[in-house]
């Protein structure tokens, strides 16, 4: 087999700032070549070159034999490359077909689309790679695998043979995504490229042929995934030893603080998504819910932060130190010692214009300690700013001036995780995918301060789709399944099934399908 | 990298296209546009008189750019600036009329402009109300409040307040009359540039500071920027978007203080007709900067009066042409620079 994509010496700067240096890498067809590296270590970046998206300040890309300087994504697809991004680009209110076939037409602007031949053409696809989904369907209605499975079809059907995944695990439940790896595996036998960044290391072992290390924008390595261990790949990526699990001393709870009592939640179109919801938080202990998004999560946070759609219908008690939660709007509920961060932090969590120095304010800005007159007091903001970024190892160069768009993703998320943990006064922290986007570094920073967080007497609510980290973090379990508690976990099982992890995850995983 | 060339270089296309547009339509008309343009470059700028007739015409458009570029902040298309200056005019009449002379005239004019500020607020209110209780778009609602304070005024000026056989109100007390530079520096002989003008760089400036330095601005700007996350943030959009449009219509009330108290010295009917839709071009030239705005207006205050300058020789629907087309491509080359950054 021959060289699917040769990169040599291949650049990019960002102002005076070299995300990408000096890069050369060649990617064999027809393998599963994984890019793994710290937050900003420049990984999205170099994909977006071979995708077009950006153009290298020096350097030469090799496509399938051919130099090409690609200057969009749509000379990328005709070069036979496509990307499917951790943002689906998909129009939720056309069909599957439509949407695969969407900017593919190949028809005249005013015939009637060639629906029935590419139904034929996607159910093919479909059956070859296991991508089953009903070309019929409306996009809203489907779960995000099925939508990531879209975006897969789309690429195969304007004939990609080089398919970049960045971070396509990160949302996606543990079956999901051993489905997608058995869809890459497929897509490989068929003679497909396939590079994939991820987070996960176990994902790189058990899936990828080859995987490169990046660092500070440079790859440090390249080797075969089959002769190293995840311990020796934590240490390329990170140039140090990595726990890679936190210890987690006994916890001695104190006094109940948040109290769910029965809670209901109907949404607007009446579906009921959380039904008779019972649970307590006592301070000093780590309340870990684990389950398949779409159990309720995304309603229970939202009713915990005042911010239920209009129009819901919500029962039951919420009560935080007997202080009822229910009614109260998102700044009122801070105010009662709460903090919050969104499962969605991109989306809820940030202004991506503002500064670095902006977003770590963000929702923040209330508190007097930053107030100076009717703006911000300049000095203690700068001091918070750099402990922050001391703190949580956020990659950036100028904190005040660098717009938050510009950071790596995961970059963008310890912004958020800085900011809430920190909040002074909290009694109860709400935890939504803290480790989501985050390398295997920053996991063992976040996971250290959630601990401290906790020995210091907070109430902490932990929801993960990771089983690995509900376990190592949480003092008590317990499983969501359709809106409640199917089952719970006291703290001394947790703490003995803590030590035979995969049977706990095992056992979890029974209450919560 | 290149956001910031565009931010600069769009406005500067659009001004380019303008102008060659307009020499071909002038062209057309049958007259050389080089001597046009001379004539209007020596009448605006060439003239203390013209300096100040510019400067007069200016204040009022950095007036009603700032009451479509501050609820522009939020996403929010403040069409009725017109509305709010004519509601503003009236109430400025109206309370300049009815004051005693006696009073000193650092009370009467606070006393006059307040109450421009007021009424314009106020009917600027009325949307943002209609925005948030009810989802009534702010664009259909301003058209419509046009029209509404048109009649209004138009009603109240034929069959209550006007002077027999005029078309304006009753002149308002003398103490209620902002001076014109003239009469206090000697400065612009004659033209009807007052002391209004310094009061609205103030007001700009201020602008300024509250958009880009206070956590009022912050919030306000975040929740234009994304309103998801201001909800999260607990960053109240509703009233953020009453305040904007109240400031936006105070603003405008303000602009018809310029008018009515340092100008006419009463309400007179069509006084302010197309001006919101010129304070729009303005706001948008300026990237809805409150700086910006001023060197905005001063552009657009030139070409009005310019126009007018020109009478002798362009007709005066060719003018009219000519800066709706402005105005046109000035909005165009601004939605195309967003999309494109
Ligand atoms: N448009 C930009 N302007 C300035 N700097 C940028 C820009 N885009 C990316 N960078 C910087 O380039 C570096 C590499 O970013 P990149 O997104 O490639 O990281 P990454 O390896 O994908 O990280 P993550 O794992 O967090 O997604 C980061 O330090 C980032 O701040
Ligand atoms: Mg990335």
């Amino acid at each position: 087999m021959g060289v699917a994509v040769r990169l040599s010496g291949v650049s990019k700067m960002f102002g005076s700032f070299a995300a990408n240096n000096n890069i050369s890498l060649s990617v064999e067809e027809g393998t599963i070549h994984a890019l793994v590296g710290e937050n900003g270590a420049g990984k999205s970046t170099l994909t977006k070159i071979i995708y077009g998206m950006h153009q290298p300040t020096s350097g030469e890309v090799v496509i399938l034999g051919k130099s090409l300087r690609l200057s969009s994504p749509r000379e990328a697809i005709k070069a036979g490359i496509g990307m499917v991004h951790q943002h689906f680009m998909l129009v939720p209110e056309l069909s599957v077909a439509e949407n695969i076939i969407l900017g593919h037409e190949q028809t005249g602007l005013f015939r009637s689309l060639p629906l029935k031949k590419a139904n034929a053409l996607i159910l093919k696809d479909a059956e070859t790679y296991r991508l089953a989904v009903d070309p019929d369907a409306l996009v809203a209605n489907l779960s995000i695998g099925e939508q990531q499975r879209v975006e897969i079809l789309k690429l195969l059907f304007r004939h990609a043979s080089i398919m970049i995944f960045d971070e396509p695990t990160a949302v996606l439940t543990p079956s999901e995504t051993e489905r997608l790896f058995a869809t890459l595996r497929s897509l490989c036998r068929k003679g497909k490229t396939v590079i994939l960044i991820t987070h996960k290391l176990d994902e790189v072992l058990a899936v990828a042929d080859m995987v490169s290390v990046m660092r500070k924008g440079e790859i440090v390595g390249t080797v075969p995934a089959s002769s190293v261990t995840k311990p020796e790949l934590a240490r390329m990526m990170v140039g140090r030893n990595v726990l890679l699990r936190v210890t987690n001393p006994p916890a001695s709870p104190g006094e109940t603080m948040l109290n769910i009592k029965r809670l209901r939640f109907c949404t607007p179109q009446g579906e009921e998504r959380l039904h008779d919801l019972t649970l307590t938080v006592r301070a000093g202990e780590i309340y870990g819910i684990a389950g398949v998004e779409g159990n309720g999560q995304s309603e229970l946070l939202q009713a915990l932060w005042g911010l239920a759609p209009e129009g819901s219908l919500i029962s039951g008690e919420v009560t935080l130190k007997g202080e009822s939660i229910i009614g109260k709007k998102p700044a009122k509920i801070a105010l009662m010692g709460i903090s919050h961060t969104p499962e969605n932090r991109l989306r809820h969590g940030v202004i991506l214009e503002y500064t670095i120095a902006e977003n770590l304010l963000f929702g923040r800005h209330r508190e007097a300690a930053f107030h100076q007159g009717i703006g911000f007091n300049s000095h203690s903001i700068k001091s918070y700013t750099a402990a922050m970024i001391a703190d949580f190892a956020i990659r950036c160069s100028s904190p005040e001036h660098q717009p938050l768009s510009t950071l790596s993703g995961g970059n963008q998320q310890k912004v958020v995780l800085a900011r809430e943990l920190n909040r002074p006064g909290i009694s109860l922290l709400i935890l939504a995918q803290p480790s989501r986007g985050v390398d295997i570094g920053s996991i063992e920073i976040i996971h250290n301060k959630i601990i401290e967080a906790r020995k210091s007497g907070m109430a902490i609510l932990l929801l993960s789709s990771e089983l690995e980290e509900i376990i190592a973090l949480s003092t008590r379990i317990g499983c969501l399944y359709k809106g409640s508690i199917r089952h719970e976990f006291g703290q001394e099982e947790v703490a003995l099934k803590r030590e035979a992890e995969h049977e706990f995850e095992k056992e979890i995983g029974l209450h919560i399908t | 990298m290149h956001a910031k060339n565009l931010r600069i270089l769009v406005p500067l296309f659009s001004l380019l296209s303008a102008l060659a547009v307009s020499s071909l339509i002038i062209a057309l008309a049958g007259r050389d546009p080089l001597m046009i343009f001379q004539k209007m470059v020596h009448a605006t700028l060439g003239t203390p008189y013209g300096v100040g007739q510019v400067i007069f015409r200016m204040t009022t458009l950095v007036l009603v750019g700032l009451a479509v570029a501050i609820p522009f902040q939020l996403k929010l298309f403040n069409i009725g600036a017109e509305g709010q200056l004519l509601m503003g005019a009236f109430a400025a009449a109206l309370t300049g009329a009815a004051l005693p002379a006696s009073l000193p005239s650092l009370v009467a004019i606070s006393l006059c402009t307040l109450s421009a500020m007021a009424a314009g607020a106020c009917w600027a209110l009325l949307a943002g109300v209609l925005k948030v209780r009810f989802g009534v778009n702010e664009v259909i609602a301003t058209i419509m409040l046009n029209f509404i304070a048109q009649g209004i005024t138009g009603y109240l000026l034929t069959w209550h307040f006007a002077i027999p056989s005029t078309v304006h109100t009753a002149r308002i007390t003398d103490n209620a009359i902002i001076p014109t530079f003239d009469s206090v520096t000697g400065w612009f002989t004659n033209s009807p540039a007052n002391l209004s003008t310094l009061l609205t760089i103030a007001v700009a400036l201020l602008f300024w500071v509250l958009l880009y330095s206070s956590r009022f601005g912050y919030e306000m700007r975040a929740a234009g920027l994304q309103p998801d996350a201001a909800r999260y943030g607990g960053i109240n959009a509703g009233m953020h978007t009453i305040v904007a449009m109240s400031l936006g219509g105070a603003a405008a009330g303000l602009g018809a203080a310029n008018i009515v108290l340092g100008y006419k010295h009463s309400y007179e009917s069509g006084m302010a007709a197309g001006i919101g839709f010129t304070g729009i071009a303005v706001a948008l030239l300026a990237g809805a900067h409150p700086l910006w705005i001023l060197l905005s207006a001063f552009f657009f205050g030139c070409l009005e009066y310019g126009g007018l300058t020109v009478n002798a020789w362009i007709p005066k629907d060719i003018f009219m042409i000519i800066e709706a087309l402005t105005i046109l491509l000035v909005i165009s080359f601004s939605a195309f620079g967003k999309r494109a950054r």
